[in-house]
Formats: structure tokens, sequence, C-alpha cells
């Protein structure tokens, strides 16, 4: 398998009238690993990857698939497989859906069987996708993105309507194709939907990059926090307002946002504050995305 | 091409729409041939004379393909356009070939064959039933008199054009619901209308011979219609011309438009 080229946004902006849907972007997507592409829904994150596939033209900026942009490859469904919001005739049967962009990706009908079987669909193939379940549409998406093999691959929301085996198959697959040194890039709305599928992360928010990292370096931005419940509340709020420490009531104390258990239990025992209990209150991965996008969300209202 | 054209024939053929419309072209041509047979060659007492007689009411019978045929391919070539946006198909398809020329003449010219294909079918059916009856009580069949022939095989032909022009169509109107109601409102009354009213007054009755059903019906060269109204048809090649001037009009303007702007 040669390596997947690399994808590169390069200050993409888009403009819809009045609406800025994507605003100066820019990142790269490297081969051999999963990359995500996160962000609210109306982040822009579909945009982006319309203009990247050569659907839609950027107000400014652009974006490239190796060295020119998508629409300029000579056959660019046999370097890019993609599926983005995947629409079917309901009276064409899954296989016919295929046999139709077989020619132009430059397959044959064999493999348009090969590829159902390969998502399991085999079985459905002959069954007019009028009567598929969201889950069978999914995967039919994802068969047409795979139908050349290709080196890349861009799926739009490819968890959406997919049952927990389904998402489990499908991480497989991605992950696969990473080790293989193919270019994998999967948008979603959902960080912990792809949080053990993706390598990578890109996350945007209204139109913007706010965050692109490997996954671990945005697990280290998560804040810590302590929750304290002291003998004497009043004291400890006096305290956490005399340190400047952010801090908000929790049940019967009050969670302290970035601030260590360690620097928390020093000030109680210096003031001498009697202390119930001391725990760090990690922020899970979902949180710390959430607050990336909810401030660039405020900052942009 | 080669590639882009394969791909749309396989569109077209691998729903069911297209064989029901086939064979209601069939059934309903069969219907209207048996009808208008019978009635050119109705004699007797109470009936008068027949407006039409000897080859004039075989040419003007078998020219029915296109006088009230011509609703199938058109409707036929506007589907294979508009369910790709009714369905968001159209997405795929641009995946797949970004070069928007190549889509564009694609779908125009992967349309001829299916056209040819309900022309044939129209055809067939219109003789079965008519042939019979007009050698029987009328005049007889014509069907190895040159002209006839000749009727016959242009019939074919354009109704593989109106497929054309109905695809090309279905670029500028993209909406598969207006785009049927268009075109049923068009075939069934827009245009018979106009051709009668045009026709009756003297200034008008030049413009009418460029309506696109009088225009198919002077490439075929033979109308009902015009035998009827009395009015002048375009020689077959000035019919011709007129027909692929619509297919370009709407298709230059549909790719002016809806395929120039961001899709999917």
């Amino acid at each position: 398998m040669p390596t997947g080229p690399t994808l590169t946004i390069q200050g993409l902006t888009k403009q819809f009238g009045a609406v800025r849907a994507v605003d100066d972007l820019s990142f790269t997507v490297r081969p051999g690993v999963v990359t995500g592409f996160l962000g609210p829904n109306g982040s822009g994150k579909t945009t982006t990857l319309r203009v990247l596939l050569g659907l839609a033209q950027p107000t400014s900026g652009g974006a490239l698939v190796g060295d020119r942009p998508y629409a300029e490859h000579p056959r660019p469904a046999r370097l890019v497989g993609s599926s983005l919001e995947p629409g079917f005739h309901p009276g064409r049967t899954g296989l016919a859906h295929l046999e139709a962009y077989a020619p132009q990706v430059g397959v044959s009908r064999a493999r348009c069987r090969e590829v159902l079987d390969l998502v399991g669909m085999g079985a459905y193939a002959d069954r007019r996708v009028g009567a598929y379940s969201m889950g069978m549409k999914q995967r039919l998406g994802l068969a047409t993105a795979l139908l050349a093999d290709p080196p890349a691959v861009v799926l739009d929301e490819p968890a959406n309507g997919l049952d927990p085996e389904g998402i489990v198959w499908m991480r497989g697959l991605l992950r696969r194709f990473a080790a293989e040194g193919r270019t994998v890039l999967v948008s979603s709305h959902v960080l912990s939907e792809v949080q053990h599928t993706v390598d990578e992360v890109v996350v945007i928010a209204r139109g913007r990059l706010v965050h692109a990292s490997s996954l671990a370096d945005l697990a280290a931005t998560a804040e810590v926090g302590t929750l304290v419940v002291a003998a004497d509340r009043e004291r400890l709020s006096r305290l956490a307002a005399d340190r400047g420490w952010r801090a908000e009531p929790e049940g019967d104390g009050l969670l302290l946002r970035g601030v260590s258990a360690a620097e928390a239990g020093a000030a109680c025992f210096a003031a001498g504050i009697e202390l119930h209990q001391l725990a760090t209150r990690g922020e899970d991965l979902e949180a710390a995305f959430l607050r990336l996008t909810a401030h660039r969300e405020a900052e942009a209202a | 091409m080669r590639a882009a054209l394969l791909a749309e024939h396989r569109k077209l053929v691998s729903t069911r729409l297209w064989w029901i419309l086939l064979l209601g072209m069939g059934v309903y041509l069969a219907f209207i041939g048996a009808v208008m047979a019978f009635s050119f060659t109705l004699t007797g007492e109470d009936a008068g004379t027949p407006p039409l007689a000897g080859r004039d009411a075989a040419t003007a019978t078998y020219s029915l393909v296109n006088a009230i045929g011509y609703v199938f391919p058109l409707v036929v070539g506007s589907l294979s356009v508009t369910t790709e946006f009714r369905h968001r198909t159209i997405t795929q398809t641009l995946l797949v070939e970004p070069r928007r020329n190549v889509v564009v003449s694609a779908k125009l010219l992967a349309t001829v064959p299916v056209g040819l294909a309900l022309g044939l079918v129209g055809v067939l059916a219109l003789v079965a039933t008519s042939a019979p009856v007009l050698a029987w009580r009328g005049d007889g069949a014509y069907l190895s008199d040159p002209e006839v022939i000749a009727v016959l095989v242009l019939g074919v032909v354009t109704t593989a054009l109106w497929a054309v022009i109905g695809a090309a169509f279905g670029m500028l109107l993209t909406n598969q619901v207006a785009a049927v109601v268009v075109i049923l409102a068009f075939t069934q009354l827009v245009e018979p209308i106009a051709r009668t009213a045009l026709g009756a007054v003297d200034a008008l009755a030049g413009a009418s011979a460029y309506l696109p059903g009088a225009a198919a019906d002077a490439l075929i060269g033979a109308s009902l219609f015009g035998e009827i109204a009395g009015i002048d048809l375009l020689p077959r090649w000035g019919g011709a011309l007129v027909l692929l001037a619509y297919a370009a009009a709407f298709a230059v303007a549909g790719r002016l438009t809806t395929f120039r702007r961001d899709i999917g």
C-alpha cells in the first residue's frame, strides 16, 4: 500500500452571504494516522470537506490533496474515497448504487460485490435502498467510498446511525487503514464517538481552528479541579476568594477549578481549616473539547 | 467520457420508474392508435366525411408518437437529472467526476438510447393497433410507402430528442415535482392551446411553427394538428434545428445556473 496523500487546508474562507461559515482555516492531515475533525454542529466541518472535495468553491484560500486540488486529479475518486451525507435513490438496490459509480471510479462490477461484503452488506446487495436502515445506509456510503480501495478516505460523521457493534467495527477498519499508511480523516460533532479511533485531532468552532494536536496533547489540556468539603464552608469560601480561585458550590463543598489537590490541601492546612474531603476532579476529554469550542462560541457571540 | 456515459446509463435503467414509463407509453399509444384509426375510417351517414384519408390518415396517426407521446420521453429525461437532486445522489456523482461539463454532457447523451427505446416502443404500439384498422376499414396502412417509413423512423428519432430536451430542462428546473408538473402542463395544456390559438391569428400563425411540439411534427414530417388547423410546418431540417436549439438553450442555462453553483 503506497503512502496516502497529505491533505492541506490553506487559509480557507467560505462566505455564504453574510455568514462566514469557514474563517481563515488552516491545517494538514498526515498519512498513517487517523485524524478526527471535530466541532459542534454548524461549525463549518462539512463546508470545509465540501471545498476539500471540489463540491464547493472557496471564497479565498483553498485545499489540496497531495500537490493539487481534488478536482484537478485525473480520477480523484481513486485517490480519495469519500462519503459526505450520502444520498441514495430509494428505488435502486445497494449493488446498483455502487455499479452506477463504478465506471468513473474505474472498478468492475465484481469489485462492487466485494466491497459490499467488506462492509458486511453482502446479504443485502439486491435489496432496494428504500428498505435499508440508517446504519445500513451508512455502511453503503462507506462501501461507495471504498470502491477503489483508495489511499485516502474522508468520511463525514461516519458513526451516525451505526449501532455500537458497527462503531467498533468501523474503528478497527480505520485503525487498519492508518496502519497501512493511508490518510484517514473523519469528522464528528461528538469527541467520545471517535475518541478511541483518532490519533490526531483538529477542533474547529464557528469556522475557526481552536485546537490541533495529538489526542494525547488534547487530553493534557484537560483542566484539573479539586472538590473540597470543609467543616466550615464559610471559611473555605473566604480562603478561595483570598487566593483568587474559581470556586463553585458542589454538594456540601466547593469545586475549585484549576487548583490541584496538593495546593488546596496545603492552603487549608495553613489556614487551619478542618477538611472532610479532598478529591481530584479530572476533566474528561469531552469536557475539554466542549470548553475549547464553547470558548470560541462565546468569543464570536 | 465513456465511463461517465456508462455511469449515467446505469443510473437511468436501474430504477423501476423508467420501465413503468416505457410500458405506460406503449399502452397509451396503442390505445390512441386504435382510437384515431377508427375515427379516420368511420364512414356512414352519421359520421360525415372523415377529416383525413389515404396516406395522410396513416402518417397523421403514426406521427402521434410525438403529439401525444412526447410527454413520456420529456419526463424520463427530466427525471435523469431531478432524481439526483431529490435524493442528493448528485454529491456522489460530482465526487467521482468533478468536471461538470463532462457530467452535463454525459447526462444529455445518456438519455439518447433510452429515448430511442421509448420511441421504438411508442411507434410499434401505435402501428400495432392502428395499421390493421387502417388497412381493414380505410385506404390502407401504407407501411411500405417510403414517406410513411420516414415518418416512423423519424418518430423514433424525435422521441430520443425529447428525452435530451427533458434532461436539459431538468438541469434548469431541478425540483422534481415542479419539473414534472411544468412538463405535464406544457404538453397537455399550454402547447395544444398555443398551437391552436396562434394558428387562428394570421399574423402569429408563423410563430406557432417554432413551438417545440410543432417543430417536432415538422421533423417527423406529419402532424395531426397541422392537418386539422391547416398550419404550415417548418421543413424537416428546420424542425430538427429548432428542437436542437431548445435542448441547447436549456442545457446551457442549466450549466450556467444549477451546475455553476456549489452542490452537495
